[in-house]
């Protein structure tokens, strides 16, 4: 039997007893027996020196082959057992994943804290600032900087919490307005605010009526303002809150501090302008009021009217709230439920 | 005002939907509150002629009516009305009805007697008992002779008209009446109004001035106040016409004098009031003030005690009406008035106003008073009164009206440019749409040039200036063509300021804690304002006239108003309760001075932080817990100055052991704690924490430029040491000493273990704290830690006796 012969049985035999193996530690010993330094084919080899120079050359190549498939088949075959016992393990460690994953701890922001957010987040991006006014005011800036003198029919409309006669809870974010016109420095261009905070109405607490709620007012003076640009700010703050594939339509109002003034309705997103109790059969939902800056606001304030001019709005962050989440008592808002207040949870 | 769309149509040529009129006049006027025609939800309700009735044999108050209804044979109907007779049209409501209250009639049998159908009272098919006649209230109501047997009721009755009830701003008092309607109407359709005026026609030679007089001394509470007298009237019922118009605008039909004023009350926006001439105590009529506790019966029979801001009509002194309010009961017209006085007046808008709220008695006529009075049609008014009065109730017209005061209203002429419409309303319009739009308001215009100057008639009492104006285009050119932009691009850069940042990073952080935001209310009892102050800032801010016993005080704290809360969720068997508020408080200054509203944050936690799952089941909160969110926080907030905690046992509401101050270097800006046992069972609530930040000084305070440290390449070496020392020895003053003498490579000191109980002595405790040293610059060789380390355990022994374990 040749040489070429014997490496070719070895190799069959190695083959054989690799399949044959079926845990590590036979191919391990596979790989000892037949690869070894004391294995066959090493013997083997040893045996070319007899050979002729011709053959020896084609043997080696022969008995490299047959050692590298014998390394390859070893290697395969380990690999397939690492695995299946791996996976054997894994098998074991099987858990029903259904079960309820940890509590974690995640505050949310309050609903209404949501809605000013994204309000005021809104009109930074179109180049507003934020300026906060006090909740304690003056009666001066809360009304008669607005227009409404001491004896106004309006202020009927606002049932005031006084302290003093001249000192009151501001009943209107409103009075944000007379005290940013007064300070702000023209020269470096347009007024663009809003003011974001609390205001409060002598009111008895019920499902609709809240002694305490939010405003957001909002007020653009320059030279160039004008009503198409309150109306188009209005768009975007309606089709930014509710959905953009709604209708905003305006109508004529009555704003001391405005003259003209406007209340913007949006079609009612729950019956889609068909009429449904929501939008007490009308099809249209109010949302706002704003108007173009009465020029006595101007005027009181130290800004010429003739030269300057714009609009302001107010928002209502409470009602908006209840309308886009349908929340039904606006005392949810204040007596803070944990079950309610967990509820927003959607971010982005 | 509940606008009659037929009444309407008398005057206007308008072929519109009354939804699609009363959607143009929301988006062009006025708000609408309702459109309803009054018939709505009412069928099967015909006319039904009483042929004969015979009283029911068991029964003492039931009629057995045959009742034609327009068909071959009479039908049988059982009727319980006092008023019941033969000969007479009815409403009848037909088996399968549905009448009022959405009640359903069923053809039925009364005590044996079969009834199909029933016969009803106005207040059964929907009438208010404030609008039905009163004659009528215990009856049924008699359709007029010539109404058809089977045919609708609703034509007879004006129920088949639409009426569109409007919501009408301060503003807009014009629209108060059905002239200022029409007007309005007939400016947005571009319609011409044919909107009539009745002449009067005086037939009696007598001179008014001879049977009355009027002399107003203080004509600013009347400015205008006219007398007309009417002699001769018979008081009846007034046509059918008339109490259909009354009714459908929600007034209560009376008799035809009264009738009368209240007509035209709503056609002109006029009150007008009319006495019992006879009843007058004099005929020396006049205005004034009211004497202060002065006493007057008004007509729904209340004794009103007056003040002297109030106005009153006086005869001879003696007062006779609440001027533009109410009128007296004494001089009243009723059945067997003869002689009528029509008051046509404006009375002073703020002084009705205050009276009728003060003596709550908002009628029609006060709101109209309030919201203003066309000058030019108070003669017209009184003059169309009483034609109609002496066509309706057969009077005679005195000659002359007695006038006690007049003011002419002033011209009203307002200058607006071409251009200034342009730039403030952002349109491009043209001269001739300008014109057109005044011509349609029926505005007096005159271009010249390049400005328009208009005269402004005197029932738009509303526009007096170029604003006013510039309203005016715009809604009757339609906010629905107003293009839609945006305010021109400037340089001005929007955004938050370092404060309104760090406010809004402060929830934030909280949040990632795991506290809920919560909002509480401002406004609380003065004990629990006072409660819970950082620092003892007095009594709080309280409001003048409250509205509510819980609401009284601005508060001076926030974590009464969270303790409220955990009490709200307590009580609805909420067990884990994790919140915060960011909020302002209040503090007083003086007294007529505002308080100084300063930013604060504080939270409580009640129950568990975390819920239990199966798989996991945490602790309930305590003080470590807390503070730990505290100091999380303060961390967040990148404060240069040095934050410590102080023990306070002090505080009233706080658990006297478990409650720390905490200071930024040397300024006290919270605490945080248990509160007290006492202070949870006045709230109602379990063993909770909270804390409280001022956050004013930490937005003062100068925040850390680069909140960063380079991590070191070179390994790190710590040392152990677990130490006995006096219980009273603070954790606190021990890491202070360790970073105060720890060399310059200690990096961090932590604690990792405290211990007291079983081989520890009384009265020590054992602290064990982990100590890390770090070169940036090289690695450290262990010489320098052993050096560093054994000097701070020296300083710790020397310092604070403690024997090193
Ligand atoms: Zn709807």
């Amino acid at each position: 039997m040749g040489l070429q012969d014997k490496l070719n049985d070895l190799l069959q035999q190695g083959l054989k007893q690799v399949e044959e193996s079926v845990n590590l530690e036979s191919i391990n010993d596979v790989r000892v027996k037949m690869l070894g330094k004391k294995g066959p084919i090493t013997e083997v080899l040893r045996g070319m020196r007899d050979l002729s120079a011709e053959e020896r050359p084609k043997v080696g190549q022969f008995a490299n082959e047959v050692r590298d498939q014998l390394t390859n088949a070893i290697d395969e075959q380990r690999a397939k057992l690492e695995n299946a016992k791996l996976n054997d393990q894994l098998k074991k460690e099987a858990i029903d994943v259904t079960l309820p994953g940890n509590s974690v701890a995640q505050g949310q922001p309050h609903v209404i804290q949501q809605i000013i957010d994204e309000l005021v987040d809104l009109f930074i991006g179109m180049g507003y600032v934020v300026a906060e006014g006090s909740e304690v005011e003056e009666d001066r800036y809360n009304f008669e900087m607005l227009n409404l003198p001491k004896d106004h029919p309006a202020r009927d409309m606002q049932d005031t919490f006084y302290v003093t006669p001249e000192i009151l809870m501001r009943t209107q974010t409103s009075p944000m307005q007379a005290r940013t016109l007064e300070t702000h420095d023209f020269s470096k261009g347009p007024l663009k605010m809003v003011s974001p905070g609390k205001v409060y109405r002598r009111d008895t607490d019920d499902a609709t009526h809240s002694h305490q709620f939010h405003q957001v007012e909002g007020l653009v003076i320059g030279k160039h303002i004008t009503m198409a640009d309150l109306k188009g700010t209005l768009e975007v703050v309606a089709q930014d809150l509710f959905g953009d594939e709604l209708e905003v339509r305006l109508r004529p109002s009555y704003f001391p501090f405005t003259e003209p003034s406007v209340e913007a309705d949006i079609t009612c997103f729950n019956c889609h302008g068909k009429g449904c109790a929501i939008c007490k059969y009308t099809g249209w939902i109010e949302v706002l009021g704003a108007g173009m800056t009465h020029p006595n606001v101007l005027k009181m304030a130290g800004v010429d009217p003739e030269e300057y001019g714009g609009f302001a709005f107010g928002l209502g962050p409470d009602r908006f709230a209840m309308l886009k989440y349908g929340v039904n008592d606006i005392r949810d808002f204040y007596q803070n439920d944990v079950r309610f207040l967990t509820q927003f949870d959607q971010k982005g | 005002m509940k606008v009659s769309y037929k009444w309407l149509q008398e005057y206007l040529d308008i072929d519109v939907k009354p939804k699609d009129l009363a959607e143009k006049l929301a988006r062009t006027s006025v708000d609408i509150n309702d459109v309803y025609s009054p018939s709505d939800g009412l069928t099967k309700l015909v006319v039904g002629y009483v042929t004969s009735l015979k009283p029911h044999p068991d029964s003492d108050h039931l009629a057995i009516c045959q009742v034609n209804i327009g068909e071959a044979e009479d039908v049988q109907i059982v009727c319980g009305a006092p008023n019941i007779a033969a000969n007479h049209n009815v409403i009848v409501a037909l088996p399968g009805a549905r009448i009022g209250n959405n009640i359903k009639i069923k053809r039925s049998k009364m005590r044996g007697e079969l009834s199909e159908g029933m016969i009803c009272a106005l207040q059964e098919i929907g009438f208010t008992e404030k609008v039905a006649p009163k004659a009528y209230d215990e009856g049924i109501w008699f359709l007029p002779e010539e109404a058809k047997p089977g045919e609708s009721i609703f034509p007879y009755l004006g129920m088949d008209d639409v009426i569109i009830d409007t919501d009408i701003t301060p503003n807009r008092g014009d629209m108060f009446s059905m002239r200022g309607n029409v007007n309005d109407i007939a400016a947005f359709y571009d319609l011409k109004p044919h909107f009539t005026e009745k002449k009067v026609v005086e037939n009696s030679d007598e001179q008014t001035s001879d049977l009355i007089s009027a002399a107003i001394p203080n004509p600013e509470i009347a400015p205008t106040y006219k007398l007309r007298v009417i002699k001769d009237v018979q008081i009846a019922d007034s046509p059918l016409w008339l109490q259909i118009k009354l009714w459908n605008a929600g007034i209560r039909p009376i008799n035809n004098v009264v009738d009368v004023t209240n007509y035209i009350l709503i056609k002109y926006g006029q009150p007008l009031h009319s006495f019992d001439y006879n009843k007058l105590p004099s005929h020396d009529i006049s205005v004034r003030h009211a004497h202060q506790g002065e006493e007057f019966v008004t007509l729904d029979k209340d004794t009103r005690e007056l003040i002297a801001e109030d106005i009153v009509v006086t005869a001879g002194d003696k007062p006779v009406a609440l001027a533009g309010t109410m009128g007296g009961l004494e001089t009243a017209i009723s059945d067997d008035t003869t002689a009528v006085t029509l008051e046509s007046a404006i009375f002073d808008s703020i002084l009705v106003r205050k009276q009728a709220r003060r003596l709550d008695l908002h009628s029609e006529s006060s709101t109209r008073f309030e919201r203003g009075i066309d000058p030019a049609t108070v003669e017209t008014a009184v003059d169309e009164a009483a034609q109609m009065i002496a066509e309706l109730a057969h009077g005679t017209v005195t000659t002359g009206i007695v006038t006690g005061s007049e003011t002419k209203p002033k011209p009203v002429i307002v200058k607006v440019t071409l251009a200034r419409i342009n730039h403030v309303l952002g349109t491009s319009l043209v001269a001739q749409d300008v014109t057109d739009i005044f011509n349609r308001l029926a505005f007096v215009s005159e271009f010249n040039g390049d400005t328009f100057t208009v005269d402004v008639p005197t029932r738009r009492w509303d526009v007096n200036i170029e604003a006013d104006l510039l309203e005016e285009i715009a809604r009757i050119f339609g906010y629905d063509n107003i293009p839609s932009t945006l305010p021109a691009q400037t340089n001005n850069v929007g955004g938050l300021d370092a404060e309104q940042k760090l406010i809004r990073s402060s929830r934030h952080v909280l949040e990632g804690l795991g506290l809920n935001q919560a909002i509480s209310y401002s406004l609380t009892t003065i004990e629990k304002a006072q409660q819970f102050q950082i620092t003892n800032g007095g009594t709080p801010m309280v409001l003048d006239y409250p509205m509510s016993q819980d609401h009284v005080a601005t508060r001076m704290n926030l974590i009464s108003g969270l303790l409220i809360d955990v009490a709200y969720n307590v009580a609805r068997s909420q067990e884990n309760i994790a919140l915060y508020e960011q909020g302002r408080t209040f503090v007083p200054v003086a007294a007529d001075q505002r308080p100084t509203e300063e930013e604060h944050i504080a939270g409580v936690v009640t129950g568990k932080l975390l819920t239990d799952t199966w798989h996991d089941k945490t602790e309930a909160v305590d003080f470590y817990q807390i503070k730990g969110i505290v100091e999380q926080f303060l961390q967040n907030m990148a404060l240069t100055g040095n934050v410590t905690f102080v023990a306070n046992t002090a505080r009233k509401e706080m658990h006297p052991g478990r409650t720390a101050d905490i200071f930024l270097d040397d300024q006290i800006i919270g605490y945080v704690g248990e509160i007290h046992p006492n202070t949870a069972k006045e709230y109602k609530i379990p063993e909770s924490y909270v804390f409280e930040l001022n956050l004013e000084p930490i937005i003062a305070n100068d925040k850390i430029a680069r909140h960063y440290q380079e991590i070191s390449k070179y390994p790190s070496i710590t040392r152990d040491i677990a130490m006995l020392v006096n219980d009273y020895i603070t954790n606190q003053e021990i890491v202070s000493l360790i970073q105060d003498k720890g060399g310059a490579f200690l990096t961090d000191v932590t604690l990792f273990d405290v211990y007291q109980g079983t081989h520890v002595p009384e009265g020590k405790k054992s602290l064990a704290y982990s100590l890390t040293y770090q070169d940036k610059n090289e690695t450290l060789v262990e010489d320098k830690v052993n050096q560093a380390f054994d000097k701070v355990t020296a300083k710790l022994i020397e310092e604070f006796d403690i024997t090193v374990r």
